[in-house]
């Protein structure tokens, strides 16, 4: 009784000892055997996941090994960043802070040749103090769908203006169908970016030292998104979100905005009645636009062998454009991030796909710029929601998070 | 040798869970007040000492002080709801003269589902806002048209869906507290009341039940009162996307959440003065409803 009594007392102690050794892990040896570890978000479309771990394995200089994320993925990275040499490559898409905190590494001198190829607008947004830190891998872009049967029904002309947009989306609702769908939120999420540049403002002016939106017109573009939420042409509330073709593709509405990375679903859906427009100018002074963002691939500087983390990502995302090629337009659609692969892409060659690579060239706009502070974005995300959905003082809503991109946009250069 | 041997079992009882909360609860707790001194974006490990000026930021910071004024003013709504609501069926659960463990479990088993899955349940099948929603089917039977509910701001109608939700998930669980409340206060106090010609009804409840649940009721008040600052689950995922959160009916978890973790801008310093902030909030408020309380009794 008594041994068994110091036995279980030791077991214990032991245990408790272990916990401790435990603790003493340096989050270091994650590469230590020359493994590399790849980070990717959680793509929607079936077959990239197969796709991205059969270019690792493909790597002939060392073993990579790819982690699928599901989940807040951008979180997920910026917590990795802190202080975990794991993972070694991942995609994102830089801020300044990872720059200014040393916690990734420039790319300049993996490009060569190659960097004329790549889209020049891409690359700029990658790019922080004159120095590259994410190889672009595909372009994302959004655009607004819509069914050409339905608008020649109601005697609708695709618009051209957000006048037009706006008196569309009323026309076009009735007998259980919306006439337009831009997420659950009424737009807010993802109607800002396009909203601003529909009047000829941005986020940042375009040294990138001050906010774009100090100008009294941003105050009329917003309004116009409050008459789009009260005049009822909106679908609200929905099953998915906007970026799924749900409700598109389930003919709940008659125009979605949504991800380019929809198209083969919403064709396979309606067929050949789909259209694709950019989001139409405010007036004269704005223009049409759409948002083009890109995942990049980037090097944690805290890698254990950052400069073999390098070589595979020169040798993945510059050297193999087969690979390149697949990845963005054999899934979903994308579009390439090189001009000389985007010539090659079939889908790209004809029909919506075509019309939209004639929008990202026109008037792309970058989505996410890296000197964009996350706080300025809330800050103004918040304003446009009490404009729109409350019906908020816009040009006082928007003094406020001017006050407050001002103050995060100095701090960068603090 | 005795006592030795007494003095291991102690601390080998004792020490793993005192050593959870040393590593999981105090060290964190301490962490966080120092690196509420700090400009500490995107680093647990800051340099910059900034004194007070997170602390500063976040209490000019309109959006913390809506969080918070906010949630106070649900506070004051939810409670009392979820305390008549879940007394009132204690009482009749008590009373009810067959099947009592059926009512109970009845009652009990919403506690036991997610508040995660709950809130998707709310969002997309009950309170959607398509014309074949649960709740927009059942208005369409008396002629009431389609709502958007969550989507709908004006009026607040995104209010209906969060407080149901939280009601069904916890109207159950202090059910139970009561009941077991109840089953404690002697028979003997309403026998007493009746031959003192107590009425059976109101003036048994006011007289002998009610201050028989008094301890209970203390404690349900306070739980509420700490939840209600601490919603976080079904508000996420009801109202939040990926995208982020509306600045309506944000609690100030979900503020906290995206200030110091959320996609973005990882400002643990400014997260840290909020949590800390926070915190005194709910202290502040526990403690000025135990003394209203206990003057009330």
């Amino acid at each position: 009784m008594g041994a068994e009594l110091d036995r279980r007392s030791f077991l214990l102690v032991a245990g408790l000892l272990g916990v401790g050794a435990c603790g003493s892990d340096t989050g270091r040896e994650g590469s230590a055997d020359g493994t590399l570890r790849h980070w990717y978000h959680a793509y929607g479309e079936d077959g990239v996941q197969d796709a991205v771990r059969r270019y690792a394995a493909a790597y002939p200089h060392a073993r990579v090994e790819v982690q699928w994320n599901p989940g807040d993925y951008d979180s997920k990275v910026l917590t990795a960043l802190q202080n975990s040499a794991v993972p070694d490559v991942f995609e994102a898409q830089v801020k300044v802070d990872w720059v200014r905190q040393r916690q990734v590494v420039p790319l300049d001198d993996l490009l060569g040749d190659a960097r004329d190829d790549f889209v020049r607008a891409l690359l700029d947004s990658q790019t922080v103090d004159g120095r590259l830190y994410g190889v672009p891998q595909a372009i994302d872009t959004q655009v607004l769908y819509y069914r050409p049967s339905l608008l020649r029904d109601a005697g609708v002309s695709p618009p051209t203006t957000v006048d037009e947009l706006l008196d569309a989306a009323k026309r076009l609702t009735g007998g259980g169908v919306r006439g337009l769908f831009a997420g659950n939120d009424g737009g807010v999420g993802v109607l800002t970016g396009p909203l601003l540049w529909s009047a000829g403002l941005d986020f940042l002016s375009p040294d990138g030292h001050a906010p774009g939106f100090d100008d009294p017109r941003a105050a009329v573009a917003f309004g116009k998104l409050r008459d789009l939420n009260r005049d009822g042409g909106l679908l609200l509330g929905a099953p998915t979100d906007w970026a799924d073709p749900g409700a598109f593709a389930d003919g709940l509405v008659a125009m979605q905005w949504t991800g380019l990375w929809n198209l083969p679903k919403i064709i396979e859906a309606h067929g050949d009645d789909v259209g694709v427009l950019p989001f139409p100018r405010l007036d004269a002074a704005g223009g049409d636009s759409v948002p083009v963002g890109a995942y990049s691939a980037m090097v944690n500087a805290r890698s254990a062998d950052v400069e073999a983390a390098k070589a595979y990502v020169e040798w993945l995302w510059v050297e193999r454009t087969d690979h390149q090629q697949e990845f963005a337009t054999a899934f979903g659609a994308h579009l390439p991030a090189r001009r000389s692969l985007a010539e090659r892409a079939e889908r790209l060659a004809s029909g919506p796909g075509e019309q939209v690579v004639g929008f990202v060239t026109r008037s792309g706009r970058i989505a996410t710029p890296a000197r964009w502070p996350a706080r300025a974005n809330t800050a103004l995300s918040d304003a446009v929601s009490r404009i729109a959905r409350q019906g908020a003082d816009a040009a006082a809503e928007l003094r406020a998070a001017l006050d407050v991109a001002r103050a995060e946009i100095a701090r960068l250069d603090r | 040798m005795t006592r030795r041997r007494g003095a291991l079992a102690f601390w080998g009882f004792v020490g793993p869970f005192a050593a959870g909360l040393l590593v999981f609860t105090y060290v964190p707790i301490g962490w966080s007040a120092y690196l509420s001194l700090f400009d500490a974006r995107n680093t647990v490990t800051p340099t910059r000492f900034v004194g007070l000026a997170n602390y500063a930021d976040v209490l000019t910071d309109r959006a913390f002080l809506d969080s918070i004024g906010t949630f106070t003013a649900f506070a004051a709504f939810v409670i009392p709801v979820t305390v008549a609501l879940s007394l009132g069926l204690a009482l009749l659960v008590d009373r009810v003269p067959v099947a009592k463990a059926f009512f109970r479990s009845v009652f009990f088993l919403p506690f036991a589902c997610s508040y995660v899955v709950a809130a998707l349940v709310w969002r997309t099948a009950l309170f959607s806002g398509l014309d074949s929603g649960v709740v927009n089917t059942a208005l369409g039977w008396f002629g009431v048209g389609p709502q958007a509910w969550v989507g709908t701001v004006d009026p607040p109608l995104y209010w209906v869906v969060l407080v149901t939700a939280r009601l069904w998930l916890q109207v159950g669980f202090y059910l139970i507290l009561f009941v077991a409340a109840l089953q404690r206060i002697p028979a003997h106090r309403y026998e007493a009341a009746w031959i003192d010609g107590a009425s059976p009804g109101w003036q048994t409840f006011r007289h002998v039940t009610l201050p028989g649940l008094r301890g209970v009721l203390v404690a349900v008040l306070v739980l509420n009162l700490v939840n209600a600052y601490q919603a976080f689950d079904e508000f996420y995922n009801i109202l939040g996307d990926s995208r982020g959160y509306p600045p309506f009916a944000r609690p100030p978890l979900v503020y906290l959440y995206y200030t110091s973790l959320g996609s973005g801008g990882q400002d643990l310093g400014r997260g840290s003065a909020g949590a800390l902030v926070l915190a005194l909030v709910i202290a502040l408020a526990t403690l000025l409803s135990g003394r209203v309380l206990r003057r009330a009794g």
